[in-house]
């Protein structure tokens, strides 16, 4: 077995990584130039990396498969990214920051990782800035901050309602920089398939091109994974349609150990489901929460004539409104933590006081905002928010109440990385929304980009030094040795079995059906045995898939059925790892609610005594049961306590 | 707004096996559409259809379906991004077709977009005009803290205005003269704008001009039909703005 060594440095909490910078190897400037490095994603983490290490002198080849490497879906980020500045005096510090960071992960993140986090929040800011991304502004010319859930101070910077637009364009044009010095070399409409090791060490990736068909090889003397989360197994997700886990799976496949799958995050504020036709939900961002008031109907049979459109909301009185997070959480209001926003809606809706003609919404509303404020103020802080919600619900979010209901929006859990973001295959990093270390068992609001933009600008890029350090005796990696002949014959194979299966039924319709088991049993709320139920359910439809799958179109060439085939090949797998996860954890944390495990309130109970570790999977070959090892979690700065926003 | 059901529809689409092939319009008929549904569950709907039949879907590009990543293109009944004003094409809803419709779709029409296949065309060569100079040339470290150089209000929102572009190419693809002028405005202008961009401006403006000259885009006429088709509604005084920094750029020579 792979040992698992965090490698968290010695010392006081402050110090550590300071400490661990000035004791890691270091390469210089003449070797750098020797030394290849593949980045897969070009999302912030991705995009922030390759810039970055094109800067030092190391040869990055990045990949991505998009079109283009500013389609990342990090664009679509909308609210903000924190950073622990003060600029408000309102007594933000770094270790505050990393203290709500922690608590909000409902205790379930490393201490050094989230300290490091929080501790180049500041420098990222300064960067963006350098790189003319036009964050918002006070009319004395200096950056404006909002607030976001679980977190007492205003330390979130934000562009409109496009933050990660922004910061995503910076990152690209630092790229772009690169490139145009020959220092990166962009594979777009590139699918990464497969990571090579030679030695044991990651040594280059099997990639699909996505306009030829062709399986290309592509060595290097270390590998980063930067391609997100896995939020797609879900099918509804506020992901992209192209996110996907096969990179990460097939990295899991070759050793890398998977850190907390059951962990995701359902985002409370997404415009609902209108029906089966739909592809995709979408995100209303979380700094809504800052202005809008949330709110279903008192009466039960206001509801009702709500769910039959006999009765508009906007005629229902302020005392028939049950402002249920302002009386659940006096403290925090609205602005509670998205795990614990999510379920209070979910709470109401199964209740029978859910809007919509599904009864599964709930009001957002920003008559008291506009009243207080005017509509001007609200328009110019979520006016393109406002118009997206018009545009796909047709309803004037300025003159009725939004409606909202929860999705999957983001996976906290991820390949297992040590202190230096290296995963449990020597070469091979794993950073961004792809690794599982900072965010436990829920993501706050405005960390995301945070953490994508710390890994990729100011963590990757030193302690990477630290393993090629020991690399500059080690010649360019070629690409006609009997392992790149394995793993690009491994490939081939498996995209061959799938598009040799020859049945009736579409990857989509497989996707959608995984979609629905995974959200009624691996969902918002889950239990010993419907998880059983889901394990089963999922080998059952992982069976007809590989009877009966169709995928159209030829081999060889552009083809994006088989695209989505290998993708939901993985998801199937995924999923079970995911449910297992969520079987063995009998604690509620964060996004994971074990409904066993539940206080007398309805809140979450979280069960330190047996479950203050991170479970750590480990792969055991086709059809074989993976093997869970513990990282036990070690609190020495923070108290452990039910996290309550009342 | 409660859902419709459109009952038929018909799609004439532009069909191309690859980049190389000639392609041609093809005819599908598709039935029980929701007015809730976007433009694309439309097409993903047609797609299910044609796989039913064994056929080939219908290749088309698209990825994050909130309007946001740019991926998304189609020309819809002559229109870039269809007949809705500020919006993609992902964020089109079928409730603007009338049930019994016929749709045209096509991919961008511009020369420095060849079709790959069906409707998804190459972009790549905006991304080569912003690898041209399209950014602030400052590395990783070594920068002044974020309140530093106070950014007056206006001019900052100004410089987001620009910074909403997308990069879709609906610009181009929608001018007579397949110019990539607002395309290359909205980085130069929001660049212009701020105190960050100016010690590059002049390099910056000529560079990525000569570029897009290069790549074989037309000269801008003023027609104003980029601005009109332009999903984040990118508006034509940023081009005034890059001629502008083009000229003082060219008398400094």
């Amino acid at each position: 077995m792979t040992e698992l060594n965090s490698k968290i440095p010695a010392g006081p909490l402050a110090e550590k990584w300071s400490n661990h910078k000035a004791h890691i190897g270091v390469v210089s400037p003449a070797n750098k130039k020797k030394l290849d490095i593949i980045v897969v994603g070009t999302g912030l983490a991705g995009g922030s990396a390759s810039a970055s290490l094109a800067e030092l002198g190391y040869n990055v080849m990045a990949f991505c498969y998009q079109d283009s490497p500013r389609r990342a879906h990090s664009i679509a980020a909308q609210g903000g990214i924190n950073a622990a500045k003060n600029y408000t005096n309102d007594n933000d510090s770094v270790f505050r920051l990393f203290y709500e960071t922690i608590k909000g992960g409902d205790y379930r993140a490393r201490e050094a990782n989230v300290y490091r986090l929080a501790e180049v929040s500041n420098n990222i800011i300064d960067q963006c800035v350098a790189q003319g991304v036009p964050f918002a502004r006070d009319y004395g010319g200096l950056l404006a901050n909002r607030s976001f859930g679980g977190a007492l101070v205003s330390r979130t910077f934000y562009a409109r309602g496009q933050t990660g637009q922004q910061l995503l364009l910076g990152c690209y044009g630092a790229m772009n920089r690169q490139v145009a010095k020959g220092k990166v070399k962009v594979y777009n409409r590139h699918e990464v398939l497969d990571i090579v090791l030679v030695d044991g060490k990651a040594r280059g990736v099997i990639a699909r091109n996505l306009v030829t068909g062709k399986i290309e090889r592509f060595g290097a003397h270390a590998v980063v994974l930067a391609t997100g989360g896995y939020g797609n197994v879900f099918f509804l997700s506020t992901n992209a349609m192209g996110c996907n886990g096969s990179a990460a799976w097939q990295a899991y496949k070759r050793g890398a150990m998977f850190g907390n799958p059951c962990f995701v995050q359902i985002h409370p504020t997404c415009i609902p489901v209108h029906g089966d036709q739909q592809s995709k939900l979408t995100l209303m961002s979380e700094s809504l929460r800052n202005d809008g008031r949330v709110w279903v109907p008192k009466k039960i049979e206001d509801a009702k004539k709500l769910q039959k459109g006999e009765l508009n909301p906007n005629d229902i009185p302020d005392e028939d409104r049950d402002f249920y997070l302002e009386r659940r959480y006096p403290a925090f209001g609205n602005l509670v933590p998205r795990d614990v926003a999510s379920r209070a809606a979910k709470e109401r809706c199964d209740a029978g006081f859910g809007v919509n003609n599904t009864g599964k919404a709930v009001f957002l509303d920003f008559k008291y905002a506009i009243k207080e404020m005017g509509e001007d103020v609200i328009r110019e802080r979520y006016g393109n928010l406002f118009q997206m919600y018009e545009k796909i619900t047709a309803v004037d979010p300025y003159h009725n109440p939004m409606m909202i209901y929860p999705a999957i929006h983001y996976s906290m859990g991820g390949l297992w990385v040590d202190y230096n973001l290296m995963t449990t295959i020597p070469g091979l990093y794993a950073i961004g929304e792809c690794n599982f270390s900072d965010h436990g068992a829920n993501r706050l609001g405005a960390s995301a980009l945070m953490q994508g933009l710390a890994d990729g600008y100011f963590i990757l890029p030193y302690t990477i030094g630290d393993y090629l350090a020991h690399e500059i005796q080690t010649p360019r990696i070629k690409t006609n040795t009997k392992e790149f002949d394995e793993a690009e014959k491994h490939v081939t194979e498996r995209l061959r079995r799938l598009y040799d299966i020859k049945g009736t039924k579409s990857p989509d319709h497989f996707h959608k059906q995984l979609g629905h088991i995974m959200w009624e049993y691996v969902g918002m709320a889950r239990e010993k045995a419907g998880l059983e139920k889901a394990i089963k359910m999922i080998a059952d439809l992982k069976a007809e898939f590989y009877k009966d799958l169709r995928v159209t179109g030829e081999f060889t060439a552009m083809n994006n059925e088989l695209e989505k085939a290998g993708r939901v090949a993985d998801f199937l797998e995924i999923a079970d790892l995911m449910a297992r996860d969520a079987l063995n954890r009998n604690e509620s944390c964060g996004g994971h609610l074990r409904v066993e495990s539940m206080t007398e309130e309805g809140e979450a109970k979280r069960d330190d005594e047996h479950y203050a570790y991170v479970s750590v999977w480990e792969y055991k070959g086709e059809n074989q049961e993976p093997e869970m090892h513990k990282e036990p979690l070690v609190f020495e700065n923070v108290k452990l306590s039910q996290r309550s926003y009342k | 707004m409660a859902d419709k059901i459109l009952k038929e529809l018909t799609l004439k689409i532009w069909r191309q096996k690859d980049a190389k092939s000639k392609g041609g319009f093809e005819t599908y008929k598709i039935h029980n559409v929701s007015t809730g549904s976007s433009f694309l569950e439309m097409l993903d709907i047609l797609n299910e259809q044609l796989v039913s039949e064994n056929k080939e879907p219908v290749a088309f590009d698209h990825d994050c379906r909130e309007g946001i990543c740019g991926t998304c293109s189609l020309f819809i009944d002559g229109r870039a991004h269809g007949p809705d004003d500020d919006v993609t094409t992902c964020q089109l809803h079928m409730r603007r077709f009338e049930d019994g419709a016929t749709i045209t779709i096509e991919p961008w029409r511009c020369g420095a977009f060849p079709v790959i296949k069906d409707l998804i065309v190459d972009r790549s060569a905006y991304d080569k005009i912003l690898q041209a100079g399209g950014y602030v040339s400052v590395n990783t470290g070594g920068v002044p803290d974020g309140n530093a150089i106070p950014i007056p209000k206006h001019k900052a929102d100004e410089a987001m205005d620009a910074a909403a572009c997308i990069g879709c190419g609906a610009c181009a693809a929608t001018c007579k003269n397949s110019s990539a002028m607002l395309f290359v405005a909205a980085k130069v202008s929001q660049l212009a704008l701020l105190p960050q961009g100016k010690a590059e401006a002049a390099r910056r403006a000529k560079a990525m001009v000569a570029k897009m000259d290069e790549l074989g885009f037309g000269n801008c006429t003023n027609t104003g039909a980029c601005e009109s088709e332009c999903p984040k509604s990118v508006s034509i005084e940023h081009i005034a703005r890059l001629n502008r920094e083009f000229l003082k750029a060219k008398f400094k020579d």
